[in-house]
């Protein structure tokens, strides 16, 4: 096993044990310590990948952004901490089959696509391609999401503001 | 050159660069106190050792002896984590930041930075939007109210300005054609420094390393009269000084930043007319790049002890209504700059 294996496994198991802690403690503070162990992991593999540009949003917008949010939540909700979350299984079967169905869709894609062979050998860096097919081949996608963020935006202030008008 | 000899070369340069910037951290301090001093018509620390230069170190000891004191109320595991997780990022950043063009030693040719990676600019964006977590966690984890007000505020504060200061490097990457901190340097070769080219954008990310590094006037974290020491209320011994380190550790940070993406890092304008040998010419730059952060840093200070602490409206409409456009047209600036004159 080259250096290489090593430390693919290593990011791999991070994210997979903090993963599956993520969902079956009964912290939510220790669940949203987990989730960053887990995007950690992710960023890592990226990394590994030679996907440089992709692996440091990862941190930016998932650890810098999103799970800050997740922590304020967390924070400024009183007594949310000594809340015992219900972590549980009910529902097997129903569950099973979704998640058989689900896995079965991921493994067919995995099968039927053309991967790219020998990834992260190459240190090229991939921001100069992602910028090109951003404004080009894809540049109505990319207006559209930024639309629909621009929309999520202006509806949680509306509703934020609501409140207020009511009193 | 193998594997083995990369790590070893990557491992001095972390040790050197640990060890210069905890020392440069130390004296940053005592610096503080003695223009400090200045600014109010006083001596400063000045009975330790010669115009007080061994203060630092007897600074260190009374922490290192104190009593380290954890309140009743704290999640004692986070309590103790976040000085660690505040030290850490402060530390790491320093890896992608150059300080001198690639020298010849034993005929290696060896780049004075720790990482030359492509990403260099996104890694310090992405390490600065972690740094909300040390302060965040611990004004949370001390189960006070002063500390989480303080916790949040830094939040809010850290997330506004972020967007302006990733606004304005944008306009850096536009002129430099590049997100590698070394190429940004090699673009702002002679004159054509970013301060220059791009005056509102020095400007935009000046005021916002300001407000990421919890500096005067935007220390609002920690405001005395209001939070007692805002998210460091209940910290004492070294944990407290982990926290101080970071501080000043962060702000030799952004004073480099500014160096490196603003004032052309270690370049000499016209040193190459000069006729001067290689090894002369890489020393003089090195000082170079030491004498401009050093400048920055006199700026940080001379600031905190001359300007008063923003409210904190002030500060959330400065951030988002005055900064983040102005920030904006900076990028607008710096399109027209390159698509004109084709930097």
């Amino acid at each position: 096993m080259s250096l290489y294996d090593v430390i693919f496994y290593l990011f791999a198991l991070v994210t997979l044990v903090s993963a599956f802690m993520v969902v079956t403690t009964k912290n939510i503070v220790h669940a949203a310590f987990y989730l960053l162990f887990t995007f950690f992991g992710v960023a890592g593999i990226y990394a590994l990948l030679g996907a440089d540009f992709i692996a440091v949003v990862q941190l930016m917008v998932y650890v810098g952004g999103i799970l800050v949010l997740i922590l304020f939540g967390v924070m400024l909700t009183n007594k949310i901490t000594n809340v015992q979350i219900r972590s549980g299984s009910t529902n097997l079967v129903a569950a099973a089959v979704v998640i058989g169905i689900f896995a079965g869709a991921l493994l067919t894609m995995m099968l039927n696509t053309r991967w790219l062979v020998n990834p992260g050998k190459t240190l090229i860096t991939t921001i100069p391609q992602i910028g090109s097919l951003l404004v080009k081949q894809y540049v109505l996608i990319f207006e559209l999401l930024g639309i629909l963020l621009l929309i999520a935006l202006v509806g949680a202030a509306s509703i934020a503001r609501k409140e207020e008008r009511e009193k | 050159m193998n594997v083995w000899q990369l790590i070893l070369i990557t491992l001095v340069k972390i040790i050197i660069i640990i060890t210069i910037l905890l020392l440069s951290v130390s004296y940053l301090v005592l610096f503080e106190r003695k223009i400090s001093a200045w600014a109010q018509n006083r001596y400063g620390p000045n009975r330790v050792g010669y115009w007080g230069l061994l203060q630092p170190f007897a600074d260190v000891f009374k922490l290192l002896l104190k009593e380290d004191i954890v309140p009743e109320a704290a999640n004692k595991f986070i309590h103790s984590l976040a000085p660690f997780i505040a030290l850490f990022i402060a530390f790491s950043t320093y890896a992608v930041i150059p300080f001198g063009p690639q020298v010849k030693i034993f005929g290696e040719p060896i780049k004075l930075v720790v990482a030359d990676v492509n990403i260099g600019v996104l890694y310090v964006l992405a390490l600065t939007s972690l740094g909300v977590y040390g302060i965040t966690l611990a004004g949370w984890s001390s189960g006070s109210k002063y500390s989480l007000l303080g916790g949040v505020r830094s939040s809010a504060q850290m997330i506004s300005y972020e967007v302006s200061m990733g606004f304005s490097i944008a306009g850096v990457l536009l002129t430099a054609h590049s997100l590698r901190p070394i190429a940004i340097v090699n673009a702002q070769y002679g004159w054509m420094w970013n301060a220059i080219l791009q005056p509102i954008g020095f400007i935009t990310f000046t005021v916002a390393a300001f407000a990421e590094t919890n500096r005067m006037p935007f220390d609002l974290p920690e405001a005395e009269p209001e939070l007692v020491g805002g998210y460091h209320t209940e910290y004492s011994s070294m944990k407290f000084a982990g926290f101080f380190l970071a501080e000043y550790a962060n702000m030799i940070i952004a004073s480099a930043m500014i160096v490196t993406l603003y004032l052309g890092g270690w370049q000499i304008p016209y040193i190459d007319k000069l006729g001067l040998s290689m090894g002369l010419t890489t020393i003089l730059q090195i000082l170079a790049f030491v004498v401009k952060v050093g400048i920055m840093l006199f700026i940080f200070i001379w600031v905190r002890w001359t300007v008063p602490r923003f409210r904190y409206d002030q500060l959330m409409n400065l951030g988002w209504k005055v900064m983040f456009p102005l920030s904006l047209l900076n990028l607008i600036w710096a399109a027209l700059l390159v698509m004109i004159f084709n930097l």
